[in-house]
């Protein structure tokens, strides 16, 4: 069921494609800058049916999945300790709320020294940039928890693990998602800005790599490859918590 | 008081992590605080070190200028009308979530290397979260605000000056705050990349060379400036009349 929005969407994106595949076409836009739309997805499909690139591929997508699940998991316990604690959180929350404030990318050379080069160094400052989203999050989701809940499971005399479980956690799912949904589009950003920076394997690598040899063609495939992803990923992230949040609304 | 007393305790805990990791890590791998601080003030007495802060500080103040307020422009035109603006929300969301490093090739195609390249970059990461979070409080004006408007027959500069701008304000100065620290996140980043001058620069000259006194000095040099302008701002928004 598409909207008259998602029609109106649809349209103006596919007018803008167009516009630019008209513009290189023409050549308004030299082709040593830009290559046409069509020609990168020509590219791209090459790419991926020679499967020159597919261990960077492969790569880049394991180190957004571990940094994503670290972020997830280490900031919801974060999220929850701080949330128990009322006195550091009064501390801390200054700091949270400008921690995206910090260039944390300056770190990645000191996370290099540490770890080497390699995924480690990438999914530190990975799980550095998105943890931060997952523990924001949890501290809403746990505040907003009805107290009217919290009352009855106590008139069910339900243990803490009872009322975490069947309580607390169900209440807190929508916002749990959005800290999910942000943690995954940081940890995409991370792992490929890393790779950019300084590193031997992985999407942003081969692009840099490609961009520094003069390879236009495969440089734009692979860009395309990396806005797809991101965008198909996020959006359906999005639509589900879209679709979580009218819940909590109802 | 107690609570400044308790962020104290705070930033004193911190400290003694870092100085923790330290004795972990070792010398080569990450200097201590006090390290730091005394390698700091080092580079601050040097002029090169300044000449560096000047050219980051031009193209982050263009990069600014342009994300502020091209993306109050553009969220302001976008979110006037209610079809564009739910047409377009979706668009500048997966826009935003894009790891816009993958772009820096195409910018510097277009721009070339130099200043010109830095500002792009910083903008493109600037702008659109300002043109969001300003879209999204227009939208978000309610319509008895409009009626009441119309009723007292303002004038649409009067209906503008005093009616849509107190409404939206609290919404863009947290847009705008996003957008000053991304934006300068985007210059950083560009100037990692591609150029022969500002921090960014220093810090992948400092990488190339090993040494992590310096990254450390310039990147908590970074990190108080970013912080501090930060809670400038929180003020400001705070002490703004509502």
């Amino acid at each position: 069921m598409i909207t008259r929005e998602g029609w109106i969407r649809f349209g103006v994106v596919a007018a803008l494609v167009a516009a630019f595949e008209a513009a290189c076409r023409f050549g308004f836009i030299p082709r040593t800058v830009v290559i046409a739309p069509t020609e990168m997805v020509v590219s791209l499909w090459r790419l991926i049916e020679s499967g020159e690139y597919n261990d960077d591929i492969l790569s880049t997508l394991r180190n957004v999945l571990a940094s994503s699940l670290l972020a997830v998991g280490l900031g919801f316990m974060t999220g929850v300790l701080i949330h128990a604690l009322p006195r550091l959180r009064a501390a801390i929350e200054p700091l949270l709320a400008s921690y995206y404030a910090i260039p944390t990318f300056m770190f990645y050379p000191v996370f290099i020294v540490v770890f080497g080069v390699g995924d480690r160094a990438i999914i530190a400052i990975a799980v550095l940039l998105s943890i931060v989203a997952m523990i924001t999050s949890t501290l809403t989701g746990l505040d907003r928890i009805p107290r009217v809940l919290r009352k009855t499971a106590r008139i069910y005399r339900m243990n803490l693990p009872a009322r975490a479980l069947l309580i607390d956690l169900p209440a807190a799912a929508p916002y749990l998602f959005t800290g999910i949904k942000l943690s995954f589009a940081y940890a995409f950003i991370g792992v490929i800005a890393s790779e950019f920076i300084l590193s031997g394997a992985g999407i942003g690598y081969s692009i840099a790599y490609t961009y520094n040899n003069f390879n236009n063609r495969n440089m734009y495939g692979l860009m395309l490859l990396v806005i797809l992803v991101a965008t198909i990923a996020n959006t359906a992230l999005d639509m589900i918590d879209r679709r979580l949040q009218t819940r909590l609304r109802r | 008081m107690k609570r400044s007393g308790d962020f104290i305790f705070l930033l004193i805990g911190l400290l003694l992590v870092w100085q923790g990791l330290h004795w972990l890590a070792g010398d080569i791998a990450l200097t201590s605080p006090a390290q730091t601080f005394a390698h700091l003030g080092k580079l601050l007495a040097t002029a090169r070190f300044w000449e560096h802060v000047t050219e980051t500080a031009r193209a982050f103040s263009f990069a600014v200028l342009i994300s502020l307020i091209g993306g109050v422009g553009l969220g302001a035109l976008l979110g006037i009308n209610r079809t564009s603006g739910t047409v377009s929300e979706p668009i500048l969301i997966a826009l935003y979530s894009l790891p816009k490093v993958t772009l820096y090739p195409l910018v510097l195609l277009c721009f070339g290397l130099g200043i010109s390249a830095k500002v792009a970059f910083g903008a493109m990461h600037g702008l659109i979260p300002v043109a969001i979070f300003t879209m999204k409080a227009i939208m978000q004006i309610k319509p008895v605000f409009w009626r009441t408007a119309h009723a007292m027959r303002l004038t649409p500069r009067q209906m503008a000056m005093t009616v849509a701008l107190p409404a939206v304000l609290p919404e863009v100065m947290s847009g705008a705050r996003l957008g000053f620290s991304l934006t300068l996140l985007g210059v950083l980043i560009g100037e990692m990349f591609a150029s022969q001058r500002g921090l960014g620069f220093m810090i992948t000259a400092a990488m190339g060379l090993g040494d992590i006194a310096t990254i450390m000095a310039v990147a908590v040099f970074l990190s108080i400036f970013a912080v501090g302008s930060n809670a400038l701002l929180l003020m400001v928004d705070r002490a703004a009349p509502r």
